[in-house]
């Protein structure tokens, strides 16, 4: 290993707080620390106003603290062909989509990688909640420390040669800490906001900046049995389980989102939370990403996460001959809806994962979930 | 890490002898010119050999000088103020799609206010074509506004067939000499312009000063609303250690001009052959007619951002087209009128220019140091 000072790491920096304490850490240990923003998309509005220039300002501001050099690098192109491309795709098909594991895959530890390479680094690094493990011949991804933050679902695409060039450096620190040290620094981005959404969209509403770019087809909204109980904006608008935004009154309820027709247009609704038509037991995944180097051939026990922040539930995965994987659930999950992520877990280990397929009970495919 | 600097065309180290003009200024004259007092009158004296000798560089009368902030604020003044004083005669002013952005938002503001602008186009090479000109020309053209040479390529263009053309019409004629200042001649009546911008921090002198000269008798309107300064066409108490401190850089273009173009051709030479020698692919974008000071190399196959950044991590500073506010790069409005939108030129393309800071040694060193990176990113690629 190279001293740090001859180590060269980029720094993937995006204005907020996490990315800014990374770089920081990291210019502490000695690294040749280069921070370098991402623009991925123009979201230049009509007074010729783009949150990416409050963002850079930010990145400008705490660069000069930490006396690194900043650039920018601009991939709007290559967002828009393999994230936003996919994402719309993944909207047309029912399904709902996860940008942010697409991004990590073809922008952040793609592009951006070959980018911070070009420019001689050794390793990228970003604000990422998640920890990297040198074991022998082997690179492990962890569950970053922080519970809470913990983003290895979003990481769950992440190659074995990706895993020996990045470097998480808020992988063992809590959020809460991150924040004490941007304020004992007294960084430019201390007190910043948290940015909450799909990166693209930000604060906008959802359904407006949609409905910009598909077709919104409003149809009826349906029981299982057939029962028109009143209109849908346009399927994509709706998710597995959703509450909101159903305004079908009248007694019983409440009424969630169990299902979708694409082909007939159809939203289809349940009453109650516990609805046995959003309970599965299993589902089938693929593009499967094995982060720790290991492609399974026979079938094993872990834990898995089937969203964002759920905990983790006990599940069995047998491979398939085409790649993919079957899984079982212990227990019957809620609302497992396709087009997500399945990430699989053997303890902090984060094994890799895939997107969701198909969903299954007692052995047959839920067709009504999209 | 031993540094290189190859934007001379961003702006230009000051001269010592121009801070040596502008350090008593600051520290003895600080009186305000319009005083009626010892104070203001040795100010006020600052002011006026400052203006004869830049007049007189110029070739011009010393009522015709305005001292600005910097050129943006002359460019601002000419148009806008030419255009909205002479409007009586006409809206229709003529300009070029390669201008600084402080003449294109500009014309792009006075077309909000009703004005009709129209952007002659160049070729390949850079130039606009004095067809097009007398082609655009109308009756009611009341502002003609061309630079004298481009600043991303060092393109030279036709003001002087311009200015005659323009003798016996209505309309105003401006000229950008920004990046011309200091390598071209600068001479108005030869010339024949109305109105000349020129800057300071581009000709080793100070930044915050700039001049726009305006031929005594044309009609102008101020931007600005204020005192009686500058014969009321720019208000505002003048900069005077500034303006001395731009005078200063003039005089220093005067003596030293004819030598600092042969260095500056050397240097050229110098670093085209080292890319050459290096055997890396390249072209050079509108060679023909062009200053020694600027040259514009498209790399095929690579790319401006990871170029620069490249270069800047290795201590080489040049660049390209303008950054958004947002730091990426954006395709060069000037290269895009030469070669088209989207054109891969566009993408590729890196600003190199010459000056004070250059000697033959490290231009060699710094063209070698951008072949090797150049050799490598376009491997990888």
């Amino acid at each position: 290993m190279k001293d740090p000072k001859d180590t060269r790491v980029v720094v993937g920096m995006s204005g907020g707080v996490d990315s800014s304490v990374a770089a920081l850490l990291l210019k502490e240990q000695g690294y040749d620390v280069v921070g370098i923003f991402m623009k991925n998309w123009d979201d230049t509005d009509e007074n010729g106003v783009c949150t990416a220039t409050e963002d850079y300002d930010d990145v400008i501001r705490v660069c000069n603290q930490l006396d690194i050099p900043y650039y920018a690098v601009n991939f709007e192109k290559q967002y828009w062909d393999k994230v936003f491309t996919y994402f719309l795709d993944e909207y047309k098909k029912g399904r709902t989509p996860n940008p942010d594991v697409m991004c990590n895959k073809e922008i952040k530890f793609k592009a951006f990688m070959d980018h911070a390479m070009s420019l001689g680094a050794d390793y990228l690094a970003t604000g990422h909640y998640a920890q990297v493990q040198h074991n022998g011949e082997r690179y492990e991804m962890l569950r970053g420390i922080d519970e809470n933050k913990d983003q290895t679902y979003f990481l769950n695409q992440l190659s074995q040669d990706v895993l020996s060039k990045v470097m998480f450096p808020l992988g063992h620190i809590d959020k809460s800490r991150v924040r004490e040290i941007a304020k004992e620094h007294d960084l430019a981005t201390a007190t910043k906001k948290d940015s909450t959404g799909i990166c693209f969209i930000g604060e906008r509403n959802f359904k407006e900046f949609l409905s910009q770019y598909l077709p919104a087809q409003p149809g009826n909204m349906e029981t299982m049995d057939g029962e028109v109980k009143g209109k849908h904006d346009g399927l994509m608008y709706y998710t597995l389980g959703q509450r909101q935004g159903l305004g079908i009154g009248g007694p019983g309820g409440p009424w969630f989102v169990i299902g979708k027709d694409v082909k007939e247009n159809i939203l289809y609704v349940g009453e109650g939370y516990h609805n046995d038509h959003l309970y599965s037991d299993g589902l089938e995944a693929s593009e499967l990403n094995w982060a720790t180097g290991v492609v399974p051939t026979e079938t094993f026990t872990c834990t898995a996460k089937f969203r964002y922040r759920q905990k983790d539930s006990g599940v069995t995965v047998t491979p398939l001959e085409d790649g993919r994987v079957k899984v079982v659930f212990d227990e019957p999950e809620r609302a497992v809806t396709p087009g997500q992520a399945v990430v699989f877990y053997d303890g902090e280990v984060c094994l890799g994962g895939g997107t969701i397929d198909q969903i299954e009970k007692n052995g047959e495919y839920l067709t009504y979930v999209g | 890490m031993n540094t290189i600097y190859f934007d001379h065309a961003a702006t230009t180290p000051m001269r010592k002898e121009v801070i040596e003009a502008m350090v008593p200024v600051m520290e003895e004259t600080f009186g305000n010119p319009s005083s009626v007092h010892v104070y203001g009158r040795k100010a006020r004296k600052i002011l006026d050999d400052a203006r004869r000798s830049v007049s007189s560089f110029l070739n011009a009368n010393e009522k015709d000088i305005i001292f600005t902030s910097g050129g943006t604020e002359a460019d601002n003044l000419a148009l806008i103020g030419g255009a909205k004083a002479n409007q009586h005669n006409g809206k229709h002013i003529i300009t070029t799609s390669i201008e600084h952005h402080a003449i294109l938002h500009a014309a792009e503001y006075l077309e909000s206010e009703g004005f009709d602008v129209t952007y002659l186009p160049v070729t390949e090479s850079g130039r606009i074509s004095i067809d097009d000109f007398k082609r655009e020309l109308r009756e009611d053209t009341i502002l003609v506004s061309v630079m004298y040479v481009n600043n991303e390529t060092g393109v030279i263009q036709p003001v002087a067939e311009m200015g005659a053309l323009l003798e016996d019409h209505q309309a105003l004629f401006h000229t950008d000499a920004v990046q011309a200042f200091g390598t071209m001649p600068i001479d108005v009546s030869a010339l024949n312009v109305d109105m000349l911008t020129f800057s300071g921090h581009k000709i080793n002198g100070p930044k915050g000063v700039g001049c726009l000269y305006a031929k005594e008798g044309i009609l102008l309107e101020a931007r600005q609303h204020g005192g009686e300064q500058e014969r009321k066409r720019r208000p505002g108490t003048e900069n005077t250690a500034a303006v001395a401190g731009l005078a200063k850089a003039v005089e220093l273009v005067e003596e030293e001009q004819r030598a600092r173009l042969t260095q500056y051709k050397l240097y050229k030479k110098i670093f085209m052959d080292t890319l050459k020698e290096q055997d890396v692919s390249f072209e050079v974008n509108g060679d023909r007619i062009n200053l020694p000071t600027i040259v514009n190399v498209s790399f095929p196959g690579a790319n401006v951002e990871t170029l620069l950044t490249n270069f800047d991590l290795s201590g080489i500073a040049a660049s390209s087209g303008s950054a958004c506010t947002a730091g990426s790069i954006e395709p060069s409005h000037v290269l895009s009128a030469m070669f088209g939108e989207g054109n891969e030129r566009t993408r590729n393309s890196i600003r190199f220019s010459f000056g004070l800071q250059n000697t033959e040694d490290n231009v060699r060193e710094g063209a070698e140091k951008v072949a090797s990176i150049v050799k490598r990113v376009t491997k990888t690629t």
